[in-house]
């Protein structure tokens, strides 16, 4: 299955077309355009192969590679897709071609530059989808930071500063935390009798950790992931990123990058500890419904259109939370669609707030109104996005938080009925919005001068849309594709639960059992390292 | 003592003496050059630093031990003094273009920074406290004058005055430490004393732990470790930015190089006291060092207080004292050299004949009006701070594996908190540099071949050991292995 290495292929064909842009001459400012925006049409197209040779039956990764990395340390390029995050690689090659495209007119300034940092962005974020191994992963997880940084920075908005500068520090600071929860792992996975040292995913998902030591790894994890949901009380990065990054950042941040997080939940947290997942349940459960009523209540009071957007996405990732610790198969399925769906239309959203943007200069809702006169074709797509994004039968959103609240309504009722309080919330405010900006009389003069919608910018939200139809009328291509893997994952955690309950661990001890697991891989490991290798 | 002369293995001594003879050679052709002609002597001096480059690979797989065991050309040895060679020839590099700038034309100035050179690899290779001492001050005393090279300038005099003054107090410790030592041990060499440690043949253990702890204090004020850093900044400030980068990278690295083998081959069994005592040291090291740099606005100041931070990471993994720990210890120092070698560089590049440019504010707008320099700023400055794909990011992750394998894992937390504090004040340099826009700067001198190639390398090394870190970490950590005897 790996004569053709089309995982790296994917990750790795926008970091050529980088290094392409950066021999072409600044001034040339149209081909920079279009070659970025090629290879990222030919990085989607290529991953669109993935998807076509994706075997729906195998619950494992496929598509695996495998090579020494850093052999003292026993890490390896490993990389390859499973149902989880093949959707998710499609979402980011598909948000990323959309974003540049959106940008042609946008971004005036050092556009090679920027061109040059979305696609490294690109790269950055496909790898952290497709990483098995932890250093590795760490590494694109971190790495990524850099071009969204100077994104921000560079091309944001008057407080762009502040915003970055935040955005980065956040990320970091709940990174490093995982670094050492990784590297506290990899001598854990090496310390017991027969132990080998790796920091491969696959084989520390078989580790049998005491569950005090599962606890620690698991916030030490769950902080990093958190603060990228980002998850209440962690939020307080997103809406000042979100408002200051230029249009294509906003949808890429909004749309890949948030996702980061819940993915990274779904494909470390929960396989490596699930003994703590369990036991950590009910606290991100509640975390998850303070973030989306939090979340509802904030946006309702924003004046501004982007940050009304920034925090119905606290709303949102809270729901694809909510799911995801619902520990059930239609839980974590609607929330992995739920991904896609916000990905889809919250990007969409900034996308039509950018355009509107660059007419006027302005976001705050006061200063519109009455545009659906002025402008048809923006307001029918505007419709169709807010919408999908209070979840309508019959668009995606609806698909997505059905699932999340069956499956969570298995499990917890309080859980469910509090959440669909969410849901009227949001209808609340999105429809407020709608009809305050769209509605009414027309306030200002310089509204009435509104152009439609251009052919280009057609072109870039016609495929956006037709997606959240799609989802809507008949996601079962997309649940099929997570299905094999979600069960397994599940499997997983429910096998390590009887496991556990059959052996009657008594949790007062554990802390013993800790101690003594330290003790004994310092001892093996203390002096010497491993010379074997 | 039998009075006949140690057997002399010129194979070994081949680099040595070819860095001494460059020296020499260099001093007699300054007074016969005439002054336009003498900035090829450090092109002549970079010749003598790759030819004892060369000399070093030829005898890759040769290991012994020479002058009655006082110097050792082993793993260890050889690759500290492949880490010097590669920072006085970048120096040299960074030199060429900036002695031009500021009209240092001498040749004292290439002479002393091989001389320097020679000091470190000396320190590096040395197996006796005595040799080791006589590296340290061929090493200081040639740096005291370098600091005062700029004669018209006050802070360079003033950095000059007081490296002198506590660099004579430190080696006062040193000597003192020594003297202790040999007085509990009987011998001053390494593996001597070891092995009168593990028979229990120490007269006087007090004495013994006295003089450890003299030797910890001395090389403290060495590698500018907290409470022992109170000259960095200021010396750092003052020097000629080539030295400043030269020390920096080199000095600290060959203290390092010293300690680690007086700690690790003659002293183990005194692990649990000099842990400790490091411990404090690193927590206060890291914590100081980068809370200090956060205030500046002077880009050599605030790089003077990261590299003292910097020493803080090493010093995490010195206290662990096992073979990862030491590993990472020199994979560090060469991720360390080169990417603060690379910054300085840039510092020099974005110089002016008339002005330094030494504020922060100065590097406004550098992003976009030079943009292949101003990358080259941000890798070093993302790789300081720890962000992959760098080499910084590496060695971290080294130092910290360490950390917890030898069970410190609360030191390692305070490590990775800091280097989140850290990177605040390295992504001010970004900031500054690509989202502030710059004031109309007259047009950029035109950069030197010598200091393109300089940055080259440094960026080059910085990202292949961020990407491709195995080769150089297996060499490390086979060189540490002669360590643990």
């Amino acid at each position: 299955m790996t004569e053709i290495p089309i995982v790296s292929i994917v990750t790795f064909l926008p970091l050529l077309g980088a290094a392409l842009l950066l021999c072409v001459d600044r001034r040339r400012e149209a081909a920079i355009k279009h070659l970025a925006f090629g290879v990222s049409a030919v990085t989607f197209l290529v991953s669109l192969g993935l998807y076509g040779n994706f075997r729906l039956d195998v619950p494992g990764m496929q598509f695996s590679e495998r090579v020494p990395w850093i052999t003292w340390l026993g890490a390896e390029y490993h990389v390859g897709v499973d149902g989880i995050s093949l959707l998710l690689v499609l979402l980011t090659t598909f948000l990323t071609a959309v974003a540049i495209l959106s940008s042609y007119a946008a971004v005036t300034t050092a556009v090679k530059e920027y061109m040059v940092c979305v696609l490294l962005l690109e790269t950055g974020m496909l790898g952290v989808f497709v990483a098995l191994d932890l250093v590795l992963f760490y590494v694109f997880w971190e790495g990524m930071l850099i071009p969204m940084y100077f994104l921000i920075g560079i091309w944001g908005g008057p407080r762009r500063i502040y915003a970055t500068i935040k955005f980065f520090l956040y990320t970091m600071a709940g990174g490093v935390l995982m670094l050492v929860g990784i590297i506290a792992l990899y001598f854990l996975s090496g310390g017991g009798p027969g132990g080998e040292y790796t920091f491969d995913l696959l084989k520390l998902s078989a580790l049998d950790l005491p569950f005090q030591v599962q606890a620690w790894l698991f916030l030490a994890f769950a902080v990093a992931f958190a603060i990228k949901v980002p998850m209440f009380p962690f939020h307080t990065w997103l809406p000042d990123a979100h408002v200051e990054a230029p249009t294509a950042g906003s949808v890429i941040l909004a749309g890949v990058l948030l996702k980061m997080g819940t993915y990274g939940f779904l494909r470390f947290a929960l396989p490596l500890f699930p003994d703590a997942t369990r036991y950590f349940t009910p606290l991100f459960s509640w975390l998850a419904i303070i973030g989306i009523l939090y979340g509802a209540l904030v946006s309702m009071v924003q004046p501004d259109l982007k940050k009304l957007v920034a925090y119905s996405s606290v709303s949102h990732l809270g729901f694809v939370m909510l799911g995801i610790f619902a520990l059930t198969a239609q839980g974590v399925a609607g929330a992995i669609l739920q991904m896609i769906n916000h990905g889809l239309s919250t990007g969409a959203l900034f996308l039509l707030v950018g355009m509107l943007y660059e007419r006027r200069h302005t976001r705050m809702i006061q200063d519109f109104g009455g545009l659906a006169r002025i402008v048809p074709v923006f307001t029918a797509a505007f419709l169709i996005v807010t919408l999908s994004s209070i979840g309508l039968p019959g668009l995606n959103g609806f698909v997505g938080e059905f699932l999340i609240l069956v499956g969570t309504f298995r499990v917890n009722v309080l859980y469910a009925v509090l959440a669909t309080a969410g849901i009227i919330l949001a209808a609340v405010y999105m429809l407020w919005m709608f009809q305050r900006v769209m509605f009414g009389p027309v306030t200002q003069e310089a509204n009435r001068g509104l152009v439609d919608l251009t052919p280009r910018e057609i072109a870039v939200l016609a495929p956006v849309l037709a997606l959240i139809v799609w989802i809507g009328i008949y996601p079962q291509p997309f649940l099929r594709t997570t299905e094999a893997s979600v069960a397994q994952l599940l499997a997983r955690v429910q096998e390590r639960k009887e496991m556990r309950a059959t052996s009657h661990e008594p949790r007062a001890t554990s802390r013993e059992i800790r101690a003594a697991s330290w003790a004994r891989h310092a001892s093996e490991t203390g002096g010497e390292g491993r010379d074997g290798r | 003592m039998d009075g006949s002369l140690p057997q002399v293995s010129w194979g070994a001594l081949l680099p040595f003496l070819l860095i001494t003879g460059t020296g020499l050679l260099v001093l007699v052709l300054d007074p016969l050059m005439s002054p336009e002609r003498r900035d090829r002597l450090p092109v002549l001096s970079l010749g003598g630093v790759v030819c004892a480059a060369l000399a070093l690979v030829w005898r890759l797989d040769q290991s012994d031990i020479v002058f009655g065991g006082m110097l050792a050309a082993d793993g260890f040895a050889l690759f500290f003094n492949l880490l010097f060679l590669l920072v006085a020839g970048l120096t040299l590099l960074i030199s060429i273009a900036y002695i031009r700038r500021t009209g240092l034309e001498h040749g004292e100035y290439s002479a002393l920074l091989l001389f320097s050179t020679l000091g470190m690899m000396i320190m590096a290779s040395s197996l006796d406290l005595m040799t080791i001492f006589l590296g340290l001050e061929t090493l200081s005393i040639s740096l005291y004058i370098l600091a005062g090279f700029l004669r018209d300038q006050i802070r360079s005099n003033e950095a000059a005055l007081k490296y002198l003054l506590l660099g004579a107090f430190a080696s006062g410790f040193v000597l003192y430490g020594i003297a202790l030592v040999y007085g509990a041990t009987g011998s001053i060499n390494l593996t001597r004393v070891a092995r009168a440690l593990a028979l229990g043949q120490v007269h006087d253990p007090t004495l013994l732990t006295i003089g450890m702890g003299l030797l910890i204090v001395g090389f403290g004020f060495k590698v500018a470790a907290v409470p022992f850093h109170m000259w960095a900044p200021d010396v750092y400030e003052g020097a000629p930015t080539s030295v400043t980068a030269f020390m920096i990278a080199g000095t600290k690295a060959a203290a390092f190089a010293a300690l680690l083998r007086i700690l690790m081959t003659a002293l183990p069994a005194l692990q649990p006291d000099w842990s400790r005592v490091l411990w404090v040291l690193a927590v206060a090291t890291m914590t100081v060092g980068n809370v200090v740099a956060l205030a500046q606005t002077n880009i050599k100041r605030m790089l003077a207080y990261s590299s003292i931070a910097h020493a803080g990471y090493v010093l995490v993994a010195l206290v662990t004292g096992t073979k990862l720990g030491s590993g990472a210890i020199l994979f560090y120092l060469l991720a360390y050299a080169l990417m603060n070698l690379g910054a300085f560089a840039v510092v020099v590049a974005a110089a002016r004949r008339e002005d330094e440019r030494l504020t922060i504010d100065d590097y406004a707008g550098m992003g976009l009006t030079r943009p292949a320099l101003g990358a080259a700023m941000a890798v070093f400055m993302f790789s300081l701070a720890g962000v992959p794909p760098t080499a910084g990011f590496m060695g971290k992750l080294y130092v910290f594996s360490a950390a917890i394998q030898g069970n410190y894992l609360g030191l390692a937390i305070i490590g990775v908190a800091n280097s989140v504090i850290s990177a605040f004040y390295y992504l001010r340099i970004t900031v500054v540099m690509y989202m502030v826009p710059g004031q109309d700067a007259p047009p950029a001198d035109r950069l030197s071949p010598a200091l393109v190639a300089a940055i080259l390398i440094a960026v080059g090394g910085t990202l292949l050991l961020g990407l491709f870190p195995s080769g150089i970490l297996d060499v490390a950590l086979r060189s540490v292995a002669s360590l643990l005897g």
